[in-house]
């Protein structure tokens, strides 16, 4: 067992030494989701650790033991067939282990996939996030405002992400906050982040999709809610409005830098929501032409109060 | 000339240049060669047309050797680009057709012909038997394997090579975003050879259920045997998954349907969905053999007899049935909520069960041995904690939620390259090893074989040790770069550094081939690693009917107790032995079928239909061919078989 702790400290030593001790982003989460997340990931390399060391421990032993050297040339091995006790524990200890982590692995996935603990019964943000090769468009509905390549967050409330793609599958990853999820063009998932310090983070496209994959990331910044609405507030005061036009031009595949908008584009080109996601009859562009982009504050609101209702009953 | 522009090649470089003037050189060379030495009747009658299955068997491990070093230059260029941030030595584009053709080449046409060829030369001869159930047809697998890999070997010169990962996910692979032919020639090379594949499959499932020697019962089979046995049924399950998923891909991408689009009702996760049906026992297709291949080695050089028999039968059992219950967990951040990732995630870590309970019975086979560090047991050995390492963290990304932050990052990365090295190569490595003596009469050399598993092991270490630390640091995976401030650089130099330590180690074995063959002794006797099975009670090359007598088994260790234990193996008097002639049919069919697919490949109907009956002719010729086989008759054995004594 010293053995054991040894070698774990020293590889955490390692670890540390080598990254400069700057923890590795993973491990150094800044939101309750990649607290979890970070904590199982501690939690499966000390158990794996154990697993490896009494591998090597007893191959070492082994080799040195019974090398072909060291025996006389008389030397015959038995004939040993198997031992029920031997193989009894060789099987229960890893399903023992198996177990634990199963345990650990269910309950903390639903931990990840519901609404993070810790603040209360605030209401979530909500952001539509899209990919287009090869940017992020963030979409905030509550306030109409709508940004391209970079994302503000208050701290200390539960963040919800609407996920979906203008083109291949990618994946919404900002690792201190929390892990992965696909984003499709013919449906909407769902990620539930959280940040509880003001901080700079990255944020990238995780899944290969294609050519400008490598440069498809984008900056996170979190803030306190005070400060989260100066910026709205700011936002709406300077931005240019979002126009269909305008939001075409942006979907074109190429690379941008970080763009504002007023209103969203959630108001004439809606996402693929709904039970049937993109693969129902109705047609993108126009079952929502009726709002234009000023006054569709209210009707945005609406249906988000739908589709909220409509998600958790559908959790339900 | 509008008929030619399609042939060219989208984003052409100076060294795509630098291939096609290589290829077209080499072709000539060859030509020139055969020609000058008059070997064409020679490589016609003695390896075109051949259906005997140590042959097959060869030819699979030339191809799979071939394809080892295509694939393996691939990495060297991916870790060329990465070694540095901003790099420029490869563009995005042509880093993202590398690391496709890298991948597709190293699980479809390296590791699965590399297991297909010591299945085909060992098994047969393991149980006892003269041939496979289906000589001919083995011969037509061997040869739609080899046409679908040259078929996406060409691709980077004709046309441009696919570059939507080695997954081919759609929508990215769909027509709008991959418009070159480079899809195409995936769809077709690949469901081309699993088509050879799946009647691989078949052939050996009735080669081991119906040819083992008289007395060697499921539960006396070696265990290599057992593996191939539980492989191919795997094969026969999971591959007309991927026939159909190609199928519904190569239909969307040529004929205009919608079942993997966004648009129209099609579902682009049902392609993710059916690609890891196949893809994940695919997995279990390639270590199946390398854990039979460890079971013959380590007992061989521990001089004991393998630990535990009856667990290491059911664990394979086990694994093959979870293997098609795991697929989920290579999308866990689909979006499909907590309770379907929670199943998906217990099934993953089940597995680990049965793998821990063979690693131990390796052990305990050690255990009272007497070992032996011959190269394939310095593989062997190698394997075990480094395979250890692979596997326990394919445990952690079975968490799910864990795996959120691990997917598609270096850490998987490191993950499955370390499972699939040790498992895969090494095994393959330590086998041709083992085995070559019984293939070609001689053995490789002892010194020349320990430096290059040095290379190789440490290569492997080097190489992917820093990427499970560059992904948990948020380094995602098929970047080909990276800026400065991401930190990343080191982690990337060091794995270029352990891919230059795996190359020489690959260098280093075809050295190895070249000085053996020149220099190692011929008179080495038919048993030279005082081995255990079956394969070992004939003669050093084969002969072509393997065994004049047909052994009479009835023990686990069948040639082990002959020798020490005085079993008759061989009773009886020599009688005349029934052989398949040889037929050119399969390789002009497979020819038939490059065609095909290159016809497909850029939609040129005609040449499709005319391929399309050519292939169908072949069918009706056999159908309708009176072929009966030859016999060697008793005295000609009797010849033969003091001749081959008489050698020694």
């Amino acid at each position: 067992m010293k053995l054991k702790w040894a070698i774990i400290g020293a590889l955490i030593t390692v670890i540390a030494v080598l990254t400069g001790c700057e923890p590795l982003t993973v491990l150094d989460p800044k939101g309750p989701q990649a607290q979890t997340q970070a904590d199982v990931i501690w939690i499966s390399i000390a158990i794996m650790a154990f697993i490896v060391i009494t591998v090597f421990v007893m191959l070492i032993y082994l080799l040195i033991k019974y090398r072909g050297s060291k025996q006389p040339d008389s030397y015959e091995p038995p004939h040993i067939e198997g031992n029920k006790v031997v193989e009894a524990i060789v099987v229960g200890i890893p399903v023992l282990i198996v177990a634990v982590l199963s345990v650990v692995s269910v309950k903390s996935t639903y931990e990840v996939e519901a609404k993070p603990e810790g603040y209360g019964d605030k209401e979530p943000l909500v952001v539509y996030a899209s990919s287009s090769d090869w940017k992020w468009h963030f979409s905030y509905p509550e306030q109409d405002i709508e940004t391209v390549n970079y994302l503000y967050i208050p701290t200390d409330r539960p963040l919800e992400f609407k996920l979906y793609s203008y083109g291949p599958i990618t994946s919404f990853w900002i690792p201190q906050l929390g892990g992965q999820k696909y984003a499709m063009s013919d449906m909407i998932t769902t990620l539930h982040l959280g940040a509880d310090a003001p901080g700079e983070f990255m944020g990238r496209n995780a899944n290969f999709s294609g050519e400008g994959f490598a440069e498809n990331t984008f900056n996170v910044k979190a803030m306190p809610q005070q400060e989260f609405d100066d910026w709205v507030k700011e936002v709406k005061q300077t931005a240019e409005p979002l126009t269909e036009q305008k939001f075409d031009e942006i979907l074109e595949p190429g690379h941008l830098g970080q763009l504002t908008f007023t209103g969203t584009h959630l108001d004439f080109m809606p996402p693929p929501e709904g039970h049937h996601g993109g693969h129902g009859a109705d047609d993108k562009k126009n079952s929502h032409s009726s709002h234009d982009s000023t006054s569709s504050e209210q009707a945005t609101q609406e249906e988000h109060e739908k589709e909220a209702a409509e998600y958790e009953a559908h959790n339900d | 000339m509008e008929f030619f522009e399609r042939f060219a090649v989208p984003h052409p470089s100076p060294a795509i240049y630098a291939s096609m003037v290589a290829i077209a050189l080499t072709s000539i060379a060859i030509v020139i060669g055969l020609t000058y030495f008059k070997k064409w009747g020679y490589l016609w009658r003695e390896w075109l047309t051949t259906v005997d299955h140590k042959k097959i068997g060869i030819m699979y491990m030339i191809s799979a050797l071939l394809m080892l070093f295509r694939g393996g230059a691939d990495v060297l260029m991916m870790r060329a680009q990465t070694a540095v941030p901003e790099n420029t030595l490869l563009d995005a584009q042509h880093y993202n057709e590398i690391f496709t053709t890298h991948g597709v080449v190293m699980i479809i046409f390296m590791a699965m012909a590399f297991i297909i060829a010591l299945m085909n030369f060992v098994i047969p001869l393991q149980i006892g038997a003269r041939d496979v159930a289906f000589p001919r047809l083995n011969a037509l697998s061997f040869w739609l394997y080899f046409m679908g890999a040259m078929l996406l070997n060409i691709s980077f010169v004709i046309g441009g090579s696919p570059s939507s990962g080695w997954t081919s996910y759609f929508p990215l692979a769909g027509n709008e975003l991959s418009q070159s032919v480079g899809t195409n020639y995936y769809m077709l090379s690949l469901q081309i050879s699993g088509l050879g594949t799946l009647i691989t499959g078949i052939n050996f499932i009735v080669t081991i259920l119906k040819m083992r020697a008289p007395g060697m019962t499921l539960m006396k089979m070696p265990m290599f045997s057992w593996a191939g046995l539980i492989t191919n049924v795997i094969i026969v399950f999971a591959f007309p998954v991927l026939t159909v998923a190609l199928a519904m891909g190569t239909m969307d991408r040529l004929f205009a349907t919608n079942f993997f689009t966004t648009t129209n009702g099609g579902m682009d996760m049902l392609w993710a969905n059916l690609f890891w049906v196949w893809g994940h026992p695919e997995v279990y297709i390639l270590i199946l053999p390398a854990f039979g291949i460890y079971s013959e080695i380590i007992p061989t050089f521990s001089r004991r007899n393998l630990y535990g028999y009856n667990t290491m039968v059911i664990s394979m059992v086990v694994i093959s049935l979870l293997s098609f219950l795991v697929w989920v967990h290579h999308f866990f951040t689909m979006g499909q909520g907590a309770l379907v990732n929670s199943i998906f995630s217990i099934t993953t870590m089940a597995i680990a069960v049965p793998t821990g309970i063979k690693i131990f019975n390796w052990l305990f086979t050690m255990w009272k041995g007497k070992i032996q560090f011959t190269v394939p047991m310095l593989y062997a050995l190698g394997f075990i904690p480094i395979f250890t390492i692979g596997g326990v963290t394919g445990v952690m990304l079975g968490m799910a939620s864990a795996d959120y932050q691990y997917h598609n990052t270096m850490f998987l990365v490191a993950h499955f390259h370390l499972v699939i090295i040790p498992g895969v190569v090494f095994a393959m490595l330590a086998g041709l090893t083992y085995w070559w003596p019984k293939m070609f009469g001689f053995m490789l050399n002892e010194r020349i074989g320990k430096w290059a598993f040095w290379f190789i092991a440490g290569g492997t270490c080097l190489a992917f040790f820093p990427m499970f630390i560059s992904g948990l640091d948020g380094q995602a995976r098929r970047m080909y770069t990276y800026s400065e401030a991401t930190g990343f650089g080191i982690w990337n130099m060091l794995s270029f550094i352990g891919a230059i330590g795996l190359a020489i180690g690959f260098v280093l074995i075809v050295y190895n081939i070249y000085y053996s063959t020149r220099y190692a002794s011929r008179n080495i006797g038919d048993d030279p690693w005082d081995a255990r099975s079956l394969e070992w009670a004939t003669h050093n090359p084969v002969p072509e009917y393997n065994f004049a007598i047909t052994p009479q088994v009835n023990s686990r260790q069948a040639f082990w107790d002959a020798k020490k234990k005085g079993h008759k193996l061989f009773k009886g008097g020599y009688k005349e032995i029934h052989m398949p002639n040889n037929s050119g049919v399969p390789f002009i069919m497979a020819v038939f079928f490059f065609i095909f697919g290159f016809g497909f490949v850029f939609s040129m109907w005609i040449t499709v239909i005319a391929s399309l009956i050519g292939i169908i002719a072949c069918l009706i010729h056999r159908s309708f061919e009176k072929d009966h086989g030859y016999h060697i008759s008793a005295e000609e054995l009797k010849k033969s078989e003091v001749e081959l004594r008489g050698a020694k």
